[in-house]
C-alpha cells in the first residue's frame, strides 16, 4: 500500500483500475473529464487491460454501459449534472435491467442558470431510480467506495448498478493523500464478475429487458428491484467489515462523528460534511456537546443507522445542499419519514438549506446553526426552514443587477 | 450482389425461424419484412430494439424470436447495439468466450426512432464503425401510437396530427441519403412485397463487417388505411411507380437494385389508401397529384 497525492477525479480512475474493469463507455463534461482522460491514457500506454469508447451523448453512454454489462463485462463510466439528468431515462432503465456497474457521478448544480460548481440536486434527481447510492467526503472515499460498490453492485441479492458521487471542484479538483491499496489486495476483494444467466450468449439465447403488460407483472419487477435495493444496506455492512480487515479504514453506511454523549447534531452529505466536521470541533472546544451524522450510503437509505445515532437526541440540524422547489431540503424530509412516531425521538429537527452552486458555509454559520438549534429546544418549537444567505452576499447581487441595469439603459439609449 | 446465391423464389430459405402469434397488426408489412430477414440472419443474433410497434414483440415472458433480444428505449438502440458489440469483442478477446459464443448485433426500430430521436445515435454508431445491422421499418408515421406524422411521413398523407385538406405539408426525409453520407459499409431499401431482392440484400449485408443500414418501407394497413390482404400489392406498387426506389449503397456507389422499366403512375399508388382519398374526392386534386408525380420523375430522370 502506497500514498499519492490525488485528486477525487484520479482516486475515481484508481478506482477503476483497480477493479480491473473491462469496458468504459464515456463522454466528457466538467468537473469530470480528468477521470476519462486519466483511464484513457492509461488504456493508450498499456497500463490498464480495457477498452473506452467515447459515444456522443450520456443518454447513449448509460445505455451502452447498461448493455455491456447485460452482456457480461465489469463497466465503469462517469458523468456529472446536466449528464446525468441527459441520461436519466437510461438510469431507471439500466436499473430495470438488472445490469450491475459503477458510475461515479460529480455532482454539480444544475441548470438554470448553468453553472459549474456543486451541489446534489444532480445526484437527488436520480434517488428514485434504483441505482444504488454512495456518497463521499474525502478523495480517499472516492476510491475505496468505487472499490466496495463492485462488490455491492454484483452481489447476488443485489445486482443494481451503483453511482458513487462526490463533489464537484471541492473533491474532484483538490489533492489530498490517497493510500492505494495493492493491486493483488484487491483483486481478492473484488474477485471476477460473475453475469450469472444475465448475459447474451449464442448457446444461450436470452431476451431482456421485454414489455410487460399490465400492473401485475410491472408492480412484481419493480418491487424485485426494490427489495434488492433494501438487501445492499446489509451488505454494505458486511463488505465494509471485510474491507477494514483487508485495508484498514473502515466504512459503515452512515458515519457517526463526535455523536456518543452529542446532544446536538449537524446532518449532512458530501464532502462540505468535512466543514461541519471542523464547526463540530470548534464548537466542542466551546464546551457544546455536538456532533455530525453523515450518511454515506444515500440508496438503499440507511433509515436504521440514522435512528441508533439520532434517537435520544434534543435537537437535530439537517444542513441540505439541495432544494426540492416548493418543498425544502430533501434529506430532511427524507429523515423526518424515518424519525417521525419513534419513542424519544428528537424534540427539535430543523431544516437548513446551503452550498448551493458551491456556495461556501462558513464556520459562523454552523455556529448560528447550532445556537437556533438550541434556542428552538428551549422554545419546544420547530423553527422554519431557513435558506442560509447573508446581507453582504444580498448586496453584491444587487450590484450585479445595478450594473445589467445600468448597461442595458446606456445600450438602449443609443 | 451479383455473385449471390440467391437467383429466385425457390432459393429462399424454407424453413421460417420467426414464432407465430405476436401482437402485430393483421397484414403488417414490418413484421413481413422482419420474417424474411430473420429467416435469413437465424438465431445468432441479438436484436437491440427501440420504442415501437415491434416492441410489442417480446412481451413477458414470450419471444417469437429464437434468439436473443434487448429492449433499450426509444432514442439509444444503436449506443446499446455498441454496448452489446464492445461487451462481446472483449469476452472473445479475454478468452472468456468462444468465438462460438459470439452473436450478430441486429438493431431493430421504426420510422420515428431511425428518422428523429435515434438518429444521433446511429449517426455516432456510423462514424465508430460500429460492426452491426440496422432494420428500420418505416411505416411513415409514429405507428404505435396510432399513426402521427414523423420525419418519415409523405408530402400530403393525412395522419392522425396531418388532418387538414392537404395532409402534411413537409417532406419524407432521405434517410438513405444521409445514413450513405457516413460511408458505412452497406445501406440499402427493402421492401418485404420483393422478397428476392429483400434477401439478397440481406445476404450481401451478412458478408461485410462494419455498420450495415437496412431501411424497410412498411406498409401499414392501419396507419395508411387499406385492407391487410392489400400489403403486398401496396407493397408492389411502391416499387413499379418509383415511389419506393429499391437500391444499395456500396464502396462508395449507389446502384439501383430493381429500376421499372415502365413505371405505373404514381395515383395507382396513391387511390389504394386511404391516407391519400383526399387526392381524389369529392374532387381530384390535380395539381398536387401532377407535384407528386413530377417529383418522382424527376428522381428517376437520371437513373439508367
Amino acid at each position: 500500500m502506497s500514498a499519492k497525492l490525488l485528486t477525487g477525479n484520479g482516486a475515481a480512475a484508481w478506482g477503476a483500475r483497480l477493479a480491473a474493469v473491462d469496458y468504459i463507455p464515456a463522454f466528457p463534461i466538467t468537473p469530470q473529464t480528468e477521470i476519462i482522460e486519466t483511464l484513457g491514457a492509461w488504456i493508450d500506454h498499456g497500463k490498464m487491460d480495457a477498452r473506452m469508447v467515447t459515444l456522443e451523448s450520456e443518454h447513449s453512454m448509460i445505455t451502452a454501459a447498461g448493455a455491456a454489462a447485460a452482456t457480461g463485462v465489469r463497466v465503469f463510466t462517469a458523468t456529472s449534472s446536466q449528464g446525468l439528468l441527459y441520461g436519466m431515462e437510461m438510469l431507471y432503465t439500466v436499473a430495470g435491467w438488472r445490469a450491475p456497474f459503477v458510475l461515479v457521478n460529480v455532482s454539480r448544480g444544475l441548470s438554470a442558470p448553468i453553472t459549474l460548481e456543486p451541489d446534489h440536486n444532480d445526484i437527488l434527481a436520480a434517488r428514485d431510480s434504483g441505482f444504488l447510492q454512495l456518497h463521499c467526503a474525502t478523495c480517499q472515499e472516492v476510491l475505496d467506495n468505487t472499490l466496495l460498490a463492485y462488490r455491492l453492485a454484483e452481489d447476488k441479492g443485489v445486482r443494481l448498478p451503483v453511482i458513487v458521487n462526490m463533489d464537484g471542484f471541492y473533491l474532484s479538483f483538490t489533492r489530498e493523500p490517497v493510500a492505494l491499496p495493492d493491486p493483488e489486495t484487491v483483486g481478492r476483494f473484488v474477485g471476477e464478475y460473475d453475469a450469472e444467466n444475465i448475459r447474451f450468449r449464442a448457446s444461450a439465447p436470452a431476451s431482456q429487458a421485454v414489455a410487460v403488460l399490465g400492473g401485475s407483472p410491472y408492480s412484481y419487477f419493480r418491487y424485485e428491484t426494490h427489495l434488492a435495493s433494501q438487501n445492499a444496506l446489509r451488505v454494505y455492512e458486511e463488505l465494509g467489515k471485510q474491507y477494514s480487515e483487508l485495508f484498514g479504514r473502515s466504512y459503515e453506511p452512515v458515519e457517526a462523528y463526535h455523536c456518543d454523549d452529542a446532544e446536538w447534531v449537524f446532518v449532512m452529505m458530501g464532502c462540505f460534511a468535512t466543514k461541519a466536521k471542523a464547526a463540530v470541533n470548534q464548537l466542542r472546544e466551546a464546551g457544546w456537546k455536538i456532533g455530525l451524522v453523515r450518511p454515506r450510503l444515500l440508496r438503499p437509505f440507511p433509515g436504521e443507522c440514522f435512528r441508533r445515532a439520532l434517537i435520544g437526541k434534543k435537537g437535530v440540524a439537517v444542513i441540505d445542499q439541495n432544494i426540492s422547489m416548493g418543498k425544502g431540503g430533501v434529506l430532511y424530509a427524507e429523515l423526518a419519514s424515518e424519525l417521525y412516531g419513534q419513542s424519544n425521538m428528537p424534540a427539535v429537527l430543523a431544516s437548513f438549506i446551503g452550498g448551493l452552486g458551491g456556495r461556501d458555509i462558513s464556520s459562523e454559520e454552523f455556529f448560528t446553526i447550532a445556537a437556533t438549534l438550541r434556542e428552538a429546544v428551549n422554545e419546544n418549537r420547530t423553527p422554519p426552514p431557513r435558506l442560509l444567505y447573508t446581507e453582504k452576499e444580498l448586496r453584491e447581487v444587487r450590484k450585479l443587477q445595478a450594473i445589467a441595469h445600468v448597461e442595458r439603459q446606456q445600450l438602449s439609449a443609443k | 450482389m451479383n455473385e449471390s446465391h440467391l437467383r429466385r423464389m425457390k432459393d429462399l430459405p424454407s424453413t421460417h425461424l420467426l414464432g407465430a402469434g405476436t401482437p402485430m397488426c393483421a397484414g403488417c408489412g414490418g413484421l413481413q419484412a422482419l420474417h424474411e430477414i430473420y429467416d435469413l440472419l437465424g438465431a445468432k443474433t441479438v436484436f437491440v430494439n427501440a420504442a415501437g410497434c415491434m416492441t410489442l414483440l417480446s412481451v413477458y415472458p414470450f419471444t417469437p424470436f429464437r434468439g436473443s433480444w434487448l429492449y433499450t428505449a426509444m432514442a439509444s438502440a444503436p449506443a446499446g447495439a455498441q454496448g452489446v458489440r464492445d461487451a462481446l469483442d472483449i469476452l472473445i478477446q479475454k478468452r472468456r468466450i468462444g468465438r462460438e459464443e459470439d452473436l450478430e448485433t441486429v438493431v431493430l426500430t421504426g420510422d420515428g426512432a431511425a428518422y428523429g430521436m435515434g438518429l444521433s445515435a446511429t449517426s455516432a454508431a456510423i462514424e465508430r464503425n460500429l460492426d452491426f445491422l440496422y432494420i428500420c421499418y418505416d411505416n411513415e408515421g409514429y405507428g404505435n401510437t396510432g399513426q402521427q406524422y414523423s420525419g418519415a411521413t409523405p408530402h400530403a398523407a393525412k395522419t392522425s396530427t396531418s388532418t387538414g385538406p392537404s395532409g402534411y405539408a413537409g417532406d419524407k426525409k432521405d434517410l438513405f441519403a444521409i445514413w450513405a453520407a457516413h460511408r458505412p459499409a452497406y445501406v440499402a431499401t427493402v421492401i418485404g412485397a420483393e422478397p428476392l431482392d429483400l434477401a439478397r440484400k440481406i445476404e450481401a449485408a451478412k458478408q461485410l463487417r462494419g455498420p450495415r443500414l437496412i431501411i424497410a418501407l412498411a406498409p401499414c394497413p392501419v396507419g395508411w388505411g387499406y385492407s391487410p390482404e392489400e400489403t403486398v400489392n401496396v407493397g408492389k406498387l411502391a416499387v413499379k411507380t418509383g415511389i419506393w426506389p429499391l437500391k444499395e449503397y456500396i464502396d462508395g456507389h449507389v446502384i439501383h437494385t430493381k429500376v421499372p422499366r415502365s413505371r405505373l403512375p404514381v395515383e395507382d399508388y396513391l387511390k389504394v389508401q386511404n391516407r391519400f382519398a383526399h387526392l381524389f374526392t369529392p374532387q381530384r386534386d390535380e395539381a398536387m397529384l401532377v407535384s407528386l408525380q413530377t417529383k418522382v420523375d424527376d428522381y428517376w430522370k437520371n437513373i439508367a
